[in-house]
């Protein structure tokens, strides 16, 4: 950070480009309503401004390049940044079913199919919602209150231009996984996209939605997404977060998600991409009787750094929540995870488990941990672990004695710690296309195929 | 629900022993904190130039500091300049045999248990005893200078080894450590002093024994033991205060050296008034330990019971210099009616091949508040270091927390860390099981936490383990109906 800069002039290029983006969404018939919540946000951003390594949430996640990038919110979709040819190179891109792709935080319809919606589920864009639903998504966006991500929440506000909105009727099952892509064209550095997502499955719904992130051009850009996410009584959601932007990009990525009784929750987040990417993961059980997992994996190399972050409040009895966090770093990368499980006072019979496991392949590689337990109620099991290390030599020295070659070994090691987190994700097509995508960025890490010396060979 | 649940309500609160005011004549500087207070205090110790300039210095830094707000633990804010910073018995005499210490003082060690002179005869323990801010009479002096141990009180340290003191002093915890430190830098009266030479083993347990008896004062002292090569030292800290309504501050300081293959141990049993039991009194226990291993396959271990205090706040740490070297880190810690702790434990990896332990066993009761926080750091340099963190809590009641606050950074892949936690309560079923064989839903209840805490305890010399174990039914006492 620049010393001499203060504050107001640092936060400037966050502020400034409001007006137009303001008045392009107000002239494109969004409802007077929305400009209020954008100007809220923006006057909470200016007044706090970006988060530093002195704010204990945001220690080992330095924001200093997200401050010095040039700040480019898009109030316009670009014209044909984008091809239909340009998506069949993405991972997931064979999926069959509902598709709402974003460009750079727009909605592009030619892109999209929408066509085949079911009966009782309504599937639109954000700016599309606020002209044709626009009561309903002001209530939907007016109950959240803010989390660890307030800085990135309010720009969030300010900024935000489209997304998904997704509302399964009561008891409606969607057969089929909803796969929203968020794109950047990654053609000038700076280009910001604040994609707002609001999810809603009633009571006893069932729904699985995607979340994919991928850069086209290598730009640094910055997305910063925002997703919350209302799970009804006894209603079953996954959703999934894929993050593959580029190798200059800079990802903030929120979930927040409220669970009511006895529903099911399984929310994951893949994090591949991006130079410095974060997940504010936040979420309130809200109902007795409730099952929620976190389930997550990142894959770092180079310099890169994946950061999570994640509360989980336990504010009724009877629930189960699991975390399940696994990293695996080489080249001189970082990863950063915080896990808080709250257990307020009545929420009895409470089972939280939490675990952090870090396999580090290099010897710049390096991770920060903090897996925290805040308990107010006597009769809870609740428990976290964290491990950090290289693979165990005995696990390999197993497999040599079984006739395997050391890298072939430390392949299957590798890839078996990463398959515990995918092999969670319960739609089949899914967790296989998953399931290679990452096999073959670990191929491709010279560190996995231990092209560099082997410690204990 | 309804048996335990009124078994639990009748957390009665046990009576504090120790609260006791002994009717001793002290000097006192008055309250307040200004440069002139910190000259008059070392003008008294009639301390060298050195030492009066680094309290200065930590004084002006403390000013530009301010009190930490991360600690989970709430209190009203603390007004420094209402504190008596300096508090002494009278006479202040230099005493040449135990028989010449005022009987009066004698009393109230001899009612704390520590009867000096017994302790003399029978236990083979040296004692350095610490009233309010001055350390009123150190045993066993002669036999341990024998061997060229120096124990004795922080003062005449001062003026007997000032080259000692002003080589290790604030090396491992500087002045600009943090706030209570910086504090404790400025305006520390007194503490305790050894230094155990080359290849010497300290034959007996060294223990401090620290009172608290002026009201407003602040307790602030000092301790700073060295080990050198080979060395092996045991010691024992105590402490307790009368009850008051008032809370007073004790923010000591307290710093180990272990030089190559020197070890040592650092026991703590930690009672001091914790409150009664509507939360009023009791002391801030606001403390900074921290030991160096420098020397390669040097160790050094805490244990510490905590029972006692208003708040605890303090993380003795190991800084693990020297290859092969050893941190170790036992806790128990119990907080019951409204007492607060904020305890754990800093191990920071240096050297090749250095390993450290942290058993934590935190039991909360009442509205208690227990909380433990601690960080692992393996630093580029530590190849193959190893660490291994075990955190337990249990519950006693539905109105008490139990927090766990762990940051593990790891910056060498050689490095292993494991860290597990979990919290339970005392079941139903055990006290049942209890009941059967005869024993009272009490007994049960100090059955089960003293078994919960065994792998502390039995890291504790034997006279503390079984003064430990016994603080701890105290504190239990009434837990059950």
């Amino acid at each position: 950070m620049d010393a001499n800069d203060s504050p107001p002039a640092r936060l400037g290029r966050f502020v400034e480009p409001f007006a137009s983006v303001a008045e392009v969404a107000a002239s494109d018939g969004e409802p007077h309503w929305m400009l209020g919540i954008r100007k809220a946000g923006l006057a909470r951003f200016a007044e706090q401004g970006l988060p530093t390594l002195r704010h204990e949430d945001w220690r080992f996640t330095n924001l200093a390049p997200i401050e010095a990038l040039p700040f480019r919110p898009l109030p316009r979709p670009q014209a044909r940044a984008v091809s239909v040819a340009d998506l069949d190179r993405l991972s997931l891109a064979g999926m069959s079913g509902l598709r709402l792709v974003f460009v750079d935080g727009h909605f592009a319809p030619e892109l999209s199919r929408i066509e085949a919606v079911e009966d009782k589920v309504q599937v639109r864009g954000l700016s599309q919602t606020l002209r044709a639903d626009g009561a309903w998504l002001e209530q939907q966006l007016a109950c959240w209150h803010e989390g660890q991500d307030r800085a990135f929440r309010a720009l969030n506000d300010a900024y935000c231009t489209d997304g998904i909105v997704l509302h399964v009727s009561a008891g409606v099952a969607v057969a089929e996984p909803i796969h929203a892509l968020f794109l950047s064209s990654g053609i000038e550095p700076g280009l910001a996209s604040h994609p707002r997502n609001v999810l809603v499955a009633e009571a006893n719904s069932r729904v699985m939605v995607i979340e994919q992130y991928a850069s086209l051009g290598g730009a640094a850009t910055f997305t910063n997404t925002l997703t919350q996410l209302v799970v009804g009584e006894g209603a079953q959601v996954e959703h999934v977060r894929f993050q593959d932007e580029g190798p200059e990009a800079f990802h903030m990525g929120a979930l927040r998600a409220v669970v009511a009784g006895s529903a099911q929750l399984a929310a994951h987040s893949f994090a591949l991409g991006a130079r410095l990417s974060r997940q504010n993961i936040g979420l309130t059980l809200a109902g007795p009787g409730l099952e929620a997992i976190l389930n997550g994996l990142y894959v770092t190399t180079e310099k890169r750094l994946a950061d999570h972050h994640m509360v989980v409040d336990h504010a009724q009895p009877h629930c189960a929540s699991h975390e399940y966090f696994n990293g695996i770093l080489s080249g001189q990368s970082r990863g950063v995870f915080h896990g808080r499980i709250l257990v307020r006072p009545d929420a009895q019979k409470t089972d939280a488990k939490q675990t952090n496991k870090n396999l580090l392949l290099s010897n710049s590689a390096s991770v920060n941990t903090k897996p925290q337990l805040e308990i107010y109620a006597d009769d809870v099991k609740c428990s976290h672990g964290a491990t950090i290390g290289q693979l165990n030599p005995e696990s390999v020295f197993y497999l040599r004695t079984r006739g395997l070659p050391v890298e072939t070994a430390r392949r299957m090691l590798i890839h078996a710690f990463a398959g515990e987190i995918i092999d969670r994700v319960q739609c089949g097509p899914v967790r296989q296309a998953l399931d290679r995508l990452v096999w073959d960025r670990l191929e491709r890490d010279a560190q996995v195929r231990l092209d560099a010396a082997a410690p204990h060979s | 629900m309804s048996t335990p649940q009124s078994t639990i309500d009748q957390f009665v609160q046990s009576d504090y022993k120790y609260g006791f005011v002994s009717d001793i004549e002290t000097e006192a500087l008055p309250p307040g904190l200004d440069e002139e207070i910190i000259r008059a205090i070392s003008a008294k110790k009639r301390e060298p130039e050195f030492l009066l300039q680094w309290r200065l210095r930590s004084y002006r830094h403390w000013l530009t500091m301010t009190e930490p707000s991360w600690p989970k633990a709430t209190y009203p804010p603390i007004d420094y300049q209402k504190i008596i910073y300096y508090a002494a018995p009278k006479p202040k005499a230099q005493l040449n045999s135990l028989d010449e210490v005022d009987p009066e003082l004698r009393r109230t060690f001899d009612k704390l248990g520590i009867s000096l002179d017994e302790q003399k005869r029978l236990t083979g323990v040296a004692v350095d005893a610490v009233m309010d801010s001055v350390s009123v009479a150190t045993t066993f002096r002669k036999e341990l200078a024998k061997q060229g141990i120096v124990f004795c009180s922080f003062s005449e340290a001062v003026r007997e080894h000032p080259d000692l003191i002003e080589k290790y002093l604030g090396t491992v915890v500087p002045y600009t450590d943090n706030f209570f430190a910086a504090l404790n830098s400025a305006v520390f009266s007194d503490g305790s002093f050894c230094y155990v030479p080359k290849g010497v083993r300290c034959p007996m347990e060294l223990s401090t024994y620290f009172r608290i008896n002026t009201a407003n004062t602040g307790q602030f002292e000092r301790t700073l033991l060295v080990a050198d090569e080979g060395s092996y030292v045991s010691y024992l800290e105590g402490c307790s205060a009368p009850m008051r309504d008032e809370n007073q501050l004790h923010a000591a300081v307290v710093e180990l050296i272990a030089l190559g293959s020197a070890e040592i141990k650092y026991s703590t049993v930690q009672n001091w008034y914790p409150g009664d039991k509507d939360g009023k009194g009791g002391i801030y226990n606001f403390v900074t330990k921290r030991g160096l291993c420098r020397g390669r396959g040097s160790k050094i271990s805490w244990t510490q019971v905590e029972t006692g205090s208003a708040i605890t706040w303090k993380y003795p740490g190991c800084v693990l210099l020297g290859d092969d070297s050893v941190g170790e880190f036992y806790s128990v810690a119990l907080t019951n009616h409204r007492q607060q702790a904020d305890t754990g434990t800093k191990m920071i990896h240096v050297g090749k091949n250095t390993r450290s332990t942290i058993v934590s066993k935190g039991i909360s009761a009442g509205r208690g508040q227990n909380s433990y926080r601690g960080l692992v750091q393996m630093r580029p340099t530590a190849t193959g270091a190893r660490n291994f963190s075990q955190c337990d809590s249990l519950l006693i009641g539905d109105q008490c927390g139990a927090h766990t606050f762990p940051y593990i950074e790891v910056k060498n892949p050689t490095a292993q860390i494991e860290h597990e936690a979990s919290t339970s309560k005392i079941g139903e079923d055990q006290i049942f099981y209890c009941n059967q064989r005869g024993l009272s839903k009490q007994d049960a209840v100090n059955l089960i936490v003293n078994g919960f805490c065994k792998e502390v305890f039995r890291e504790l010399p034997m006279e503390f383990a079984v003064e430990a174990q016994k603080l701890l039914g105290v504190s239990l006492e009434g837990s059950v109906g």
